[in-house]
């Protein structure tokens, strides 16, 4: 992160006076908030902080943002990312993106932005239906949801966000919750001082076409029979009791109680930054409600970014003098015509 | 065969006559090397001196079936005494490797020169393949040239023998057995090619290619059906340094010199397609040179990144061809109401579709223009041949940052792939581009990343630039501001303002020329890589008394000022275009004046002599004058 010199930021600074135009009560709110806090406690520098973003609901993110910014076209967000970072490395380069611009229309560019590794952070905006173009459904909504577009029901099977940027070895995987300001702004503030692509998927509600979706995992009086937080090295814990792991059976994980013999020492420990994905593609699979749904980083592992490994060929100044150009004119094969 | 086995040059002992311009054309299947042994006489010829012009001619399939017709792969050069304007629309010598290749080719040999096969490969088999009832070198139906039935084959395995190669390996140096015969015929020096083959091969290999060179070289001197050789003369280039390059390669070399000239870094992000792609390899082998290179994903991708490069300062390229340009026409869009600069290459081939991808066509000039959503003028500008690629991106790159557009670069497959001799320009003549970014205003005023300079320009601020921290987007904004705005009176003047902007660009380029009489019955008015013919059909139409002129577009949106003049000067206009009227229909709704089209679609170049009938069809029927091709 670009640290700035000047006094302590507040979340205030990074506000742009532009009127926020999501409907009320929309979770794109305190995604918002959430990240201004971040920005403001890591100190980012607003000039040297870019937001780039795609078409919907979510893709309005910029605007909002007293940052550089870019509001493009449907799904290309990574790929203008990717160009801007290619060649402004010094630049922190943000992504936001949506269920519908990142894993349908986009998602070819959202996998190779993810495995080059372009240290860019994509924030992918999940509310399982298209929002900005009335309420229909998206590659990740549920099966059976009756939208504007599915009137018998969604017959089809989604596309899981992190399973998708896993697969396209990711070298940070995270999930998060709108409304959960203390994970999500952790998941932030960890994406941000990752070096190498970040991918953060947050559930958020769209409480006008697809409303409650996501209360297993929102709602503070159940969520926690619904979701596991994960914590490197730590147990799968999960539960309101904390009385529900996740233990090995086969190649996956299967729910247990906690007692009758079954102790933390028979559940699977966490491990982010394990040699393979295998435990963090397992952890992305499980879904509600068969499985609890996992929250927080999934994946952090390092290995080299694109701007690193292009330096390979890349020449050492920017600006070849005169004389280079020069000889690169006359090639090595030219003559002189007295 | 004698046996050489010293690189010197070799003086011929027969009679030599001297021809001012001469067109050769290798053919062979597409593994056979012809390009090789094209290129290779390309390079020897301008060494030579000569003024050259080229037309490789390939099919799309990397290998076709064997001696199939599908697989024949040509490669022509014009080299001469005189300025060469075309590759030529008829060949003085032609080699072929295979009956396939003749088939395909003998109809570009004039009557009565030299056609020069391979007698080995005359079998049954490659007589079937390509569909020949009877050998055409034994029924008589080649009367009418002078045929050279070398055994080529049988000749390239005995001299390469010393080496050991197998057959398969030996057998590949038949290109350099009928380079080094056609260097015989016009008394060309060996010693590039064989300096060329110490660069590029090694061993063996390298020994064997010069075997073969020789031996062919020697062929032509002891066979009797060989009375004499040619020798073309030098031609009087204009004084300077000069190299060989195709259109893709001045190309490439342009957009480095706009970067150096504008001291930005060059971001050059494609997707491989024919015919482009050769300016993503000679890119990519030149990122010592201050060039950054990235293959996107798709052509979605490139322009994509290109428009977050351009925002974040670079000088950002994009290049394709025609249904790539289609994928990118979202992000062009895009780029228009950004307003950031970028240059987008279009190297034309043959569409609709897949089309004929590896062949030429003008066909994309209304997609630029025209194929994007809502109003989203672009300037638009084509280059004319292999050379003129150089300075066209240059000038775009002016255009781009003066006025803070995307600009479109038309080539075609012709241009790209072709080559001529090039002057290189000394680094004094390169003007330099002057681009200037904001730093941040004194005191309060807010910034106004929509502010407009005296063109309709607006400042490019980027990233990193602390207090000039700004959002652009796709929606439409307000002037000045760049806030969001759906005020119908703002959108109004804002595709005013956008439209307006490039119609500026006028201001910036010089006025149309034109050769020949000032007025006239005919003016050929064309654009693009018809430039060499038209040049010259109008010019021998000159030599035989008719008021002819000509005028070339490099400038096609917008167009110089003073076109609807030039036009009103010549009782009739010519428009020879390598589609059905896409200028012509353009000429017709800006200037209400008509023109006569003249339009081809077969994957060709014109020829001088299909340019000199139309334009002699259009002067005054009682003018009779002989015209001689």
């Amino acid at each position: 992160m670009n640290v700035p010199t000047n006094p302590v930021p507040v979340p205030a600074d990074y506000a742009t006076d532009q009127e926020v135009r999501w409907c009320p009560g929309c979770g794109d709110f305190a995604v918002l908030a959430q990240m201004k806090k971040v920005l403001a406690g890591l100190g980012a520098k607003r000039e040297t902080t870019v937001f780039i973003s795609g078409i919907g609901c979510a893709s309005r993110f910029p605007y909002y943002l007293d940052t550089y910014g870019m509001h493009g076209i449907h799904g290309r967000a990574p790929a203008i990312a990717t160009g801007l970072k290619r060649m402004r490395p010094e630049l922190d380069v943000w992504v936001v993106t949506g269920d519908g611009d990142g894993l349908s229309i986009g998602v070819g560019h959202l996998i190779h932005a993810l495995r080059r590794n372009v240290d860019i952070k994509v924030l992918l905006f999940n509310n399982r239906i298209y929002g900005l173009t009335k309420g229909q459904f998206s590659p990740t909504s549920t099966p059976g949801l009756v939208t504007r577009s599915t009137p018998f029901g969604s017959m089809l099977e989604p596309l899981n966000a992190l399973t998708t940027a896993l697969a396209a070895n990711c070298s940070f995987v995270a999930r998060a919750v709108d409304t959960q300001a203390e994970t999500l702004g952790e998941v932030l503030r960890r994406a941000a001082a990752h070096k190498g692509s970040a991918f953060v998927e947050i559930y958020q509600n769209c409480h006008v076409f697809n409303d409650c979706t996501f209360d297993y995992a929102k709602d503070n009086k159940i969520r926690h029979d619904h979701v596991v937080e994960l914590e490197h090295g730590k147990p799968l814990i999960f539960g309101i009791e904390r009385d529900m792991g996740l233990r090995q059976v086969g190649f996956g994980l299967e729910v247990v109680g906690l007692g009758d013999g079954i102790t933390e020492d028979d559940l699977v420990r966490h491990d982010e930054s394990a040699a393979t994905p295998a435990l963090a593609q397992i952890l992305a699979a499980m879904r509600h409600p068969q499985m609890p749904e996992a929250i927080g980083v999934l994946r952090a592992v390092q290995r080299p970014t694109q701007n690193e490994l292009m330096a390979r060929g890349d020449g050492p100044g920017l600006h070849p003098t005169n004389d280079d150009l020069a000889e690169l004119l006359r090639g090595k094969d030219s003559w002189v015509v007295e | 065969m004698p046996t050489v086995t010293e690189d010197k040059a070799t003086a011929t002992a027969k009679p030599v006559s001297e021809r001012r311009s001469v067109v050769v054309r290798f053919c062979g299947d597409s593994g056979d090397g012809m390009q090789l042994a094209g290129s290779q006489l390309t390079q020897t010829s301008a060494f030579a001196g000569n003024d050259i012009a080229t037309f490789p001619d390939f099919p799309a399939e990397i290998r076709a079936p064997r001696g199939s017709l599908a697989g024949v792969s040509g490669f022509q050069v014009h080299f001469a005494a005189d300025t060469v304007l075309t590759p030529g629309d008829a060949v003085d010598a032609l080699v072929a490797m295979n009956p396939a290749a003749l088939k395909e080719n003998l109809h570009w040999l004039k009557p009565g020169q030299t056609l020069i096969v391979d007698d080995d490969a005359f079998d049954a088999r490659g007589l079937r393949q390509a569909g020949y009832a009877a050998n055409p070198l034994d029924d008589g139906a080649l009367a009418s040239w002078n045929v050279l039935r070398a055994p080529v084959t049988t000749l390239t395995k005995a001299a390469v023998a010393p080496t050991g190669l197998g057959r398969k390996q030996s057998e590949q140096c038949r290109n350099f057995f009928t380079l080094g015969l056609v260097y015989w015929l016009y008394g060309r020096d060996l010693q590039p090619t064989l300096d060329f083959i110490k660069r590029k091969f090694k061993d063996e290999v390298a020994e064997a290619a010069r075997l073969a060179l020789h031996a062919g070289w020697s062929y032509g001197e002891t066979t009797e059906a060989l009375e004499r050789s040619y020798i073309v003369p030098r031609a009087k280039l204009a004084p300077g340094r000069y190299r060989n390059v195709t259109g893709n390669e001045a190309l490439s070399l342009g957009l480095i010199a706009a970067a150096r000239l504008s001291a930005k870094t060059l971001f050059y992000c494609a997707y491989p397609i024919t015919p482009a792609s050769d300016i993503l390899h000679f890119l990519s082998r030149n990122r010592a040179h201050g060039v950054r290179t990235f293959q996107a994903e798709d052509e979605i991708a490139a322009i994509s990144a290109c428009i977050g490069a351009a925002f974040g300062g670079a000088m950002a390229v994009t290049g394709s061809s025609g249904p790539g340009l289609a994928l990118k026409a979202e992000g062009l869009g895009l780029a228009v109401m950004l307003e950031l600069p970028l240059v987008v290459i279009d190297v034309q081939r043959g569409g609709p579709s897949t089309g004929l991808p590896t062949k030429v066509e003008q066909t994309d000039l209304l997609q630029v223009m025209f194929g994007r959503s809502g109003e989203a003028p672009m300037p638009v500008l084509a280059a004319s041949g292999p050379g003129d690629c150089f300075n066209t991106v240059i000038e775009a790159w002016c255009i781009a940052t003066r006025l803070m557009t995307p600009v479109i670069v038309l080539s075609d497959a012709f241009v790209a792939n072709g080559s001529e001799p090039w002057r290189v320009p000394e680094m004094a003549e390169l003007a330099l581009i002057p681009v200037k970014h904001p730093t941040a205003p004194a005191g309060d005023e807010p910034f106004l990343p929509y502010a407009r300079d005296d063109l309709l320009a607006r400042p490019w601020a980027v990233p990193g630039t602390p207090g000039l921290e700004h959002r652009i987007g796709g929606l439409e904004k307000t002037d000045g501001t760049g806030a969001i705005s759906y005020d119908p009176l703002n959108h109004q003047h804002m595709v005013n303002v956008r439209a307006q902007k490039v119609a500026n660009a006028a201001t910036l380029i010089p006025p149309l020329t034109v050769e020949g009489p000032e007025t006239g019955d005919v003016l050929v008015l064309a654009w693009g890589g018809t430039m060499g013919a038209c040049r010259e059909a109008t010019i021998r139409a000159r030599a035989a008394g008719l008021s002819v002129a000509h005028a070339h577009l490099r400038h096609l949106n917008p167009m110089p000022a003073n076109l609807g003049a030039v036009l009103g000067r010549y009782g009739k206009v010519l428009m020879p275009e390598l589609n059905t009227g896409q200028l012509a229909m353009l000429i017709r709704a800006r200037f209400g004046v008509d023109v006569v089209q003249l339009n081809k679609v077969q994957g060709r170049p014109f020829t001088v002599d299909e340019l000199l009938q139309a334009i002699q069809a259009l002067c005054a029927p009682a003018e009779t004058a002989e015209v001689t091709p």
